[in-house]
């Protein structure tokens, strides 16, 4: 196997009795996207500033096209970053302070010039250069960073949230052309956010993080639909869990004891074990149980939120266990009501408690 | 090493304004304190640790003395009052009844005299009070009074002096701290029906009281620390404690006493500053 | 009705408060043009004889050089140091930190007169003698609190940041410095550095300690105050009112308006 572009080994990172990253392994390919999700406190913030050179880790290394790079300075290192507030140059022109990098690394005059113009041009400011920063909106803003931080052509480029402080329109609008853009480039993206939204919409891999570790990584559907930990679960939009207990196999199926009741889940694990069952609202029915469909107890429905692509609904089981389900816009429910629930057990993730 | 590498190599910026405060400003008090346990005997100060000069301060022989810190403290303590009382009407005036466009022309303006010279601007007040000054000569010519009336070389016109200078100062403050009320917290009180006077006393003044603190307490610092004004203002037949360690470094070169003596006022000082800390964030200034 | 009696009144406070601030200056101008041996009324007539006299005085002129030098360079190195000092601690998070700006800071609490004490008193026993640089070296411990604060409260995480990125583009610490702390630090410089000028020059009870021959303007105003009220006084005052009104002016409109814009 080749090695990978990036590799992150063993990389930890302390202050003091804390641990803000604790010794992840990461490889990433070249002309990769890559989402790093998680809460804020969850090191996916120092991962980047590792990654970017701002930070030096405890321990581990880094190697970035075949490089150890460990050890380098920001100003030494193929990355540019694109920063949470932008950190533009708040006296320097536009065109300036996308120049300002091409200037360190020595480019001549007239190339420079053209260089900028063609930055600009790809971020869709073309003819803004001689504004002044304070001149621009956010989101005019946001894109000189992004110019700023392409310019130099780097190997890696790094955004540290930065569509956090963007409308969410305009958020939705950036994310398509951040997409468009890194295919483009065929730069190497390794984007930060707390948005499991924005997240599923950019990444070709999310990696998502908790207390310094990394919970689950990989394709967004896979992650969404097949998620590795009770984290990721939970984090990647909503979810029922279900804790239980492992009784007994049967054929492909195994035996767990809830407090929904026994349910027959397709799925692998030692018996006796008390694991978590995770289950979309999504995937959730009300009614009668439809053929290779999983019955569940009935419920009485509690709440019906009109959110119009679906209905929000809240429903609690006799054994006073509540469920959310997300049902068609058109779905009659009745609130009050009481109605038997079902669901695809093909959706059912079995989980480590 | 948590820090960006290249900031390393300004690790050691601090350094030379961390030196230049411990040899000039550290060390000399340290110095002070160190002669202030020496004692001057014909010229000469003998190096034997005593607290003689504490003594001659607060002991028996130092009425003198002892009076000289309770004028400056009653001194003191009236300036900072009658400040606020004058400061804080023009603050609020300018801050909430001036339209904004013009609060920060008025507002330079009205502290100009401000940045006159310190000597000045106390002889100018001179000017104003002596016995041929500008009020008793008025006075006389309204034949409201039959004689000059000199006004100079009292407590008054020290305090007189004090309050004009630390009243633009505690404007500047009071101001600054006004200017930064959210006009919703006003708005949200009148809202729920609250009267002009309710909405002061309870809005406005308890968050201005920050601005009034930092203010205050410069009053008081530079105040009790002044020598310039009530030696050309009140003169000497009463005397402050500044013109009491003076008179000890001109008169009679006793520096031990004189130390003591700054000692002391740095004490107060001191005092006043863990008093007002914790409402006082110097970063505010 | 309401409104009106309000603005009345606040037109009223203002009034009063300009008529009570501005006396003193009013009077101290119009005397100095005053056509009389004293600077006190009646009003003989206008005249500029005092400012004639004022500015034959050689050891005045003297004097003023003298505190020009003062201010200018003593602020220089205040601004300076204050500026390094506040750049390097804005950049890391050491423990002694706090310890490091306490120290800085103190000095502002302590009064003039007791800081002169000392200089004068470590100056005695080091055997230096009084000299116009032992007044800038007291005025640098005075002014330094005030251009560390000035420059640190701009040096927030904004400016760490803006600097990360220029390293992060492939600037040098030196370039950075140059290219992006100092300019974008430049209003507050310029602040920090007319504010400790203008006390500086005005400073009185330290200078008075520290000099012998060669003295600053206030030290020489005040031995001038001893002979007694003079329009010659006046007229002195008067001029470095202006000179001070003019650099705070000049200030005003060239820096503290771009450091409120910016």
């Amino acid at each position: 196997m080749a090695e990978p572009f990036l590799l992150l080994e063993g990389v930890a990172k302390t202050y003091g009795a804390t641990q803000a990253v604790a010794g992840i392994d990461l490889a990433v390919e070249r002309g990769e996207f890559v989402v790093l999700l998680g809460p804020s406190g969850s090191g996916k913030t120092t991962i980047l500033s590792i990654l970017g050179g701002f930070i030096e880790p405890t321990s581990g290394r880094m190697l970035l096209d075949g490089e150890d790079v460990t050890g380098l300075s920001p100003a030494r290192r193929p990355t540019a970053t694109v920063f949470q507030d932008y950190a533009l140059f708040p006296h320097m022109s536009v065109a300036a302070n996308v120049a300002f990098g091409l200037a360190m690394h020595k480019v001549p005059n007239p190339e420079r010039r053209r260089r900028v113009e063609e930055m600009l041009e790809r971020v869709g400011l073309a003819g803004f250069g001689r504004r002044r920063i304070h001149e621009l909106s956010g989101g005019q803003r946001q894109r000189v960073a992004l110019a700023r931080a392409i310019a130099v052509e780097p190997k890696l480029l790094l955004l540290d949230e930065p569509l956090g402080a963007l409308d969410l329109a305009l958020r939705r609008q950036m994310q398509e052309e951040l997409v468009r853009l890194q295919k483009q480039l065929g730069t190497t993206f390794v984007h930060v956010t707390h948005d499991q939204d924005e997240a599923m919409s950019i990444a070709d891999r999310i990696v998502v993080m908790n207390h310094g570790r990394i919970e689950d990584q990989g394709r967004p559907d896979r992650v969404y639909l097949k998620p590795a930990s009770l984290f990721a679960a939970t984090f990647m939009g909503e979810s029922n869990i279900i804790t239980g207990t492992v009784r007994a196999r049967d054929g492909r199926n195994l035996l767990i004891e809830t407090a929904l009741g026994t349910l027959a889940v397709p799925a692998d694990a030692e018996l006796g074990r008390s694991i978590s069952l995770s289950l979309r609202p999504e995937h959730l029915g009300l009614g009668p149980a439809p053929t290779g469909a999983l019955a569940l107890p009935s419920a009485i429905i509690e709440e019906v939120v009109f959110q119009g692509t679906h209905l929000r609904v809240r429903g609690r089981t006799e054994s006073g266990i509540e469920l959310l389900l997300r049902l068609p816009a058109g779905s009659s429910v009745g609130q009050g009501t009481r109605a038997p629930l079902h669901a695809d057990p093909s959706r059912i993730v079995l989980l480590a408690s | 090493m948590t820090r960006p590498l290249s900031t390393r190599l300004f690790s050691f910026s601090p350094t030379p304004a961390l030196i230049w405060t411990a040899l000039f400003f550290v060390l000399p008090l340290l110095a002070m304190a160190a002669v202030s346990l020496t004692r001057r005997e014909r010229g000469e100060i003998i190096a034997t640790w005593t607290l003689a000069n504490y003594r001659a301060f607060f002991g028996q022989g130092g009425g003198v003395f002892l009076q000289a810190l309770w004028n400056s403290l009653e001194v003191t303590l009236t300036v900072t009052l009658l400040s606020v009382l004058v400061a804080y009407p023009i603050a609020y005036v300018l801050a909430y009844r001036v339209p904004p466009r013009w609060q920060r022309m008025l507002l330079v303006l009205l502290v100009l005299p401000f940045w006159t010279s310190y000597v000045i601007r106390s002889y100018s007040w001179l000017l104003v009070l002596s016995e041929k000054g500008v009020i008793s000569q008025t006075l006389q010519s309204l034949g409201l009074t039959d004689g000059p009336i000199g006004l100079g070389n009292t407590r008054g016109a020290t305090i007189l002096g004090f309050v004009h200078f630390f009243a633009m100062l505690l404007t500047l403050t009071i101001y600054a701290n006004l200017v930064q009320i959210r006009e919703s917290y006003r708005r949200a009180a009148a809202d729920l029906g609250a009267s002009s006077l309710q909405i002061f006393l309870q809005i406005t003044l308890p968050l201005s009281l920050p601005g009034v603190a930092v203010g205050a307490f410069l009053t008081f610092v530079l105040a009790i620390g002044d020598y310039v004004t009530p030696q050309i203002l009140g003169g000497s037949r009463e005397l402050l404690l500044p013109q009491a360690i003076m008179l000890q470094i001109g008169r009679t070169a006793d520096f031990p006493l004189a130390a003591a003596m700054s000692m002391v006022l740095m004490g107060i000082v001191t005092l006043a500053y863990l008093l007002f800390a914790r409402h006082l964030r110097m970063d505010r200034l | 009705m309401k409104l009106r009696g309000s603005t009345i009144g606040a037109g009223l406070v203002l009034t009063v408060a300009a008529l009570f601030i501005f006396l003193p200056v009013a009077v101290l101008v119009q005397f100095s043009f005053q056509d009389g041996l004293v600077p006190v009324p009646p009003f003989r007539g206008f005249s500029l004889r005092w400012y004639e006299k004022a500015l034959e005085n050689r050891r005045l002129i003297e004097a003023l050089w003298n505190s020009l030098a003062v201010a200018l360079l003593s602020s220089l190195v205040a601004t300076i140091l204050g500026f390094l000092a506040a750049h390097g601690l804005a950049r890391r998070r050491a423990g002694w930190n706090r310890a490091a700006e306490l120290l800085l800071m103190a000095p502002i609490t302590v009064s003039y007169l007791i800081i002169g004490m000392g200089l004068l008193m470590t100056f005695t026993m080091a055997g230096l003698a009084k000299s116009l640089l032992a007044v800038g070296i007291g005025h640098v411990v005075i002014n330094l609190p005030l251009a560390f604060a000035i420059c640190y409260a701009q040096l927030g995480a904004h400016q760490v940041a803006v600097e990360r990125a220029a390293e992060d583009l492939g600037a040098g610490p030196w370039q950075t410095l140059l290219l992006i702390t100092v300019p974008m630090m430049a209003p507050s410089l310029g602040a920090a550095f007319a504010l400790s000028a203008t006390l500086s020059w005005d400073e009185f009870v330290i200078a008075f300690l520290l000099s012998r021959f060669d003295v600053t303007l206030p030290v020489v105003i005040w031995s001038m105050l001893r002979s007694g009220l003079s329009p010659e006084l006046n007229a002195v005052g008067t001029m470095v009112f202006a000179v001070s009104v003019g650099a705070l002016l000049a200030a005003e409109l060239l820096i503290f308006r771009r450091l409120r814009g910016g």
